[in-house]
């Protein structure tokens, strides 16, 4: 009778281990997903910058009518300088103003036809840092949706094992790359 | 940059996955970046100096086929050894919802993890029950590629999330030269015809008894076309049923109908650089024609449909000529014009081939870089991930 005893004391040991071990690989999961989406942020954040960046590189260069350069200009600086309300709307006007800009007729060739090569290499950047803005933004949002999934999941609604992290938002900008 | 690749199937099989990786290598090689690929390999293959073999792959029945697959604490073991002296900057981990190296690799690694998801296929019920299995593994991964719209439709609706598209690449330089098929003229030699009796070959290639391949349009064009050109000819290329589709020409055109049906490799290269003018009539139901990709390459001058996949690939027609998809009277006057002028022909030929510039695996190693670049960031590259985790 004595080792009934034990054997159940052993069993709901095991249990409470076992528990105990899910629920600590469910928590290093989402505390990984949270790293996840701050990294992602991080890599958004520093592309939207690039982009800012190149826009007024191109602004700046000589390459342009004034009036182009100061749509473009202005379309940067707005975006660089938004709070957090507007920050999404600032980048879809830059996302806007870089294509307005580049889709005039014969841009690119106009640009790339400069003889020293400088067209060509601001236009590089700013193609590739166009691009790495929707990269960037795709990550982002995929990573924001797998945690936002796993917050909602019975576990980790029931226990705390989100901490104080705050739900991460979505962020959405029109993001259609120049046609470069 | 440093590399790792990770290749889900046996190398020395022939496959889409295995035959992307490969170009991708040796693109982003080409541009001075140090690339390692793991993959199951047969002992006794010959493998690039860039390829690291995890063993041989085993045959399972898995999602309802038998597919080769590597897994097991053997192949864990290599991956991991793979990852902890490659010393990556990136991994890039190739369809690493497939039950092989990719899944043990994102298994074993830290750090920047760039994803890319080739299949697509119906909701099906093994990706269902998987699912949960995957997603500890899946959620490592910080940069999801999907390579056609509809692999990143099944990516979204099965694992959730979302993916950006690079779609596969097209080897340009192999469809640049090939000599024309015997008793074809090529472009710029004799066509085969006088004034008299004015002549010329159109060319087509795709699945002859898919409706949406738009072979009917072109047939009932040639009826129209034939009858003008007394020496035109129409060289048909492709798998399905031809008997069906030559029975619907008049007899007294049949015999200038030449149907060569499936053929290899080499032969469709050298069909394209057959024909005065390749015509693309697809009546819908293309995301993008890697076949036009490939006569673009060739540098045929084209004819195609104005359904908008092909009309973005044109640029709207200044890299190839088109007509309204579905009407034949409208394609038999284009190919006309196109075949009584050689000097349009050849500025459409030239268009083409700067035009499919954009599609060549220089270009989509290009976007696949900007990929890496943007989740590597300021990271300390890829390391061996602790157990369990």
């Amino acid at each position: 009778m004595l080792y009934d005893w034990i054997i159940d004391v052993l069993f709901w040991v095991a249990v409470v281990f076992l528990a105990g071990g899910y629920v600590s690989w469910r928590a290093t999961r989402l505390d990984r997903l949270h790293v996840r989406v701050e990294t992602a942020r991080a890599a958004l954040d520093a592309a939207l910058v690039r982009r800012a960046a190149a826009a007024l590189e191109l602004a700046a260069s000589r390459l342009l009518d004034p009036a182009t350069s100061l749509v473009l200009a202005t379309a940067a600086h707005e975006a660089r300088t938004a709070d957090a309300d507007n920050r999404e709307f600032a980048e879809s006007d830059l996302s806007r103003a870089l294509r307005a800009v580049v889709d005039q007729p014969e841009f690119v060739g106009t640009l790339g036809a400069r003889a020293d090569g400088d067209g060509d290499a601001v236009l590089e950047e700013l193609s590739s840092a166009a691009a790495k803005v929707a990269y960037a933004r795709r990550f982002y949002n995929d990573a924001v949706a797998q945690a936002r999934i796993a917050r909602r999941k019975l576990l980790i609604r029931v226990l705390p094992l989100a901490g104080r992290a705050p739900l991460p938002g979505f962020f959405e900008i029109d993001d259609d790359p120049p046609g470069i | 940059m440093r590399v790792g690749l990770v290749c889900p199937y046996t190398w020395n099989v022939p496959g889409g996955v295995q035959q992307h990786i490969r170009d991708l290598a040796e693109a982003l090689g080409a541009l001075g970046h140090h690339v390692s690929v793991i993959t199951p390999a047969d002992d006794d293959a010959e493998l690039p100096p860039y390829v690291v073999s995890a063993g041989r792959a085993v045959p399972v029945p898995y999602n309802g086929s038998v597919a080769r697959l590597a897994f097991g604490f053997l192949s864990a073991g290599r991956v991991r050894r793979w990852i902890n002296e490659g010393a990556f900057d990136v991994l890039h981990v190739h369809e690493p919802a497939a039950p092989s190296l990719g899944l043990l690799a994102c298994w074993a690694a830290d750090g920047p993890i760039v994803g890319t998801f080739h299949a697509s296929y119906e909701r099906s019920r093994v990706v269902s029950v998987t699912a949960p299995i995957l997603q500890s593994a899946l959620e490592k991964i910080t940069g999801r590629i999907a390579v056609s719209e509809a692999a990143r439709t099944t990516l979204v609706e099965h694992l959730g999330g979302d993916a950006v598209l690079i779609p596969n690449g097209v080897a340009t330089e192999r469809y640049a030269m090939a000599d024309p098929l015997p008793g074809w003229p090529g472009r710029g030699g004799p066509r085969g015809g006088d004034d008299a009796a004015p002549g010329g070959a159109l060319g087509f290639l795709g699945r002859m008894d898919e409706p949406r391949k738009g072979l009917q349009v072109l047939l009932r064009a040639f009826e129209i076309l034939g009858r003008r050109r007394p020496a035109l000819r129409l060289l048909l290329a492709g798998p399905g049923d031809a008997d069906d589709a030559v029975a619907r020409v008049s007899p007294e055109l049949r015999d200038r109908v030449v149907v060569l049906g499936m053929v290899s490799e080499q032969d469709k290269i050298r069909a394209y650089h057959s024909v005065d003018v390749f015509v693309a009539p697809n009546t819908g139901g293309e995301s993008f024609g890697i076949v036009l990709a490939e006569a673009m390459s060739a540098g045929a001058p084209i004819l195609a449909s104005d359904i908008e996949a092909f009309d973005r690939v044109l640029l709207g027609g200044r890299a190839g000529a088109l007509f309204p998809a579905g009407d034949h009277d409208a394609l038999a006057a284009a190919a006309g014009e196109l075949l009584d002028d050689p000097a349009r022909r050849k500025q459409l030929s030239a268009e083409a081939r700067a035009a499919v510039r954009a599609y060549d695996w220089s270009a989509v190693a290009r976007d696949v870089l900007r990929v890496y670049e943007t989740v590597a960031l300021d990271h300390g590259g890829v390391v061996e991930s602790g157990l369990g985790a």
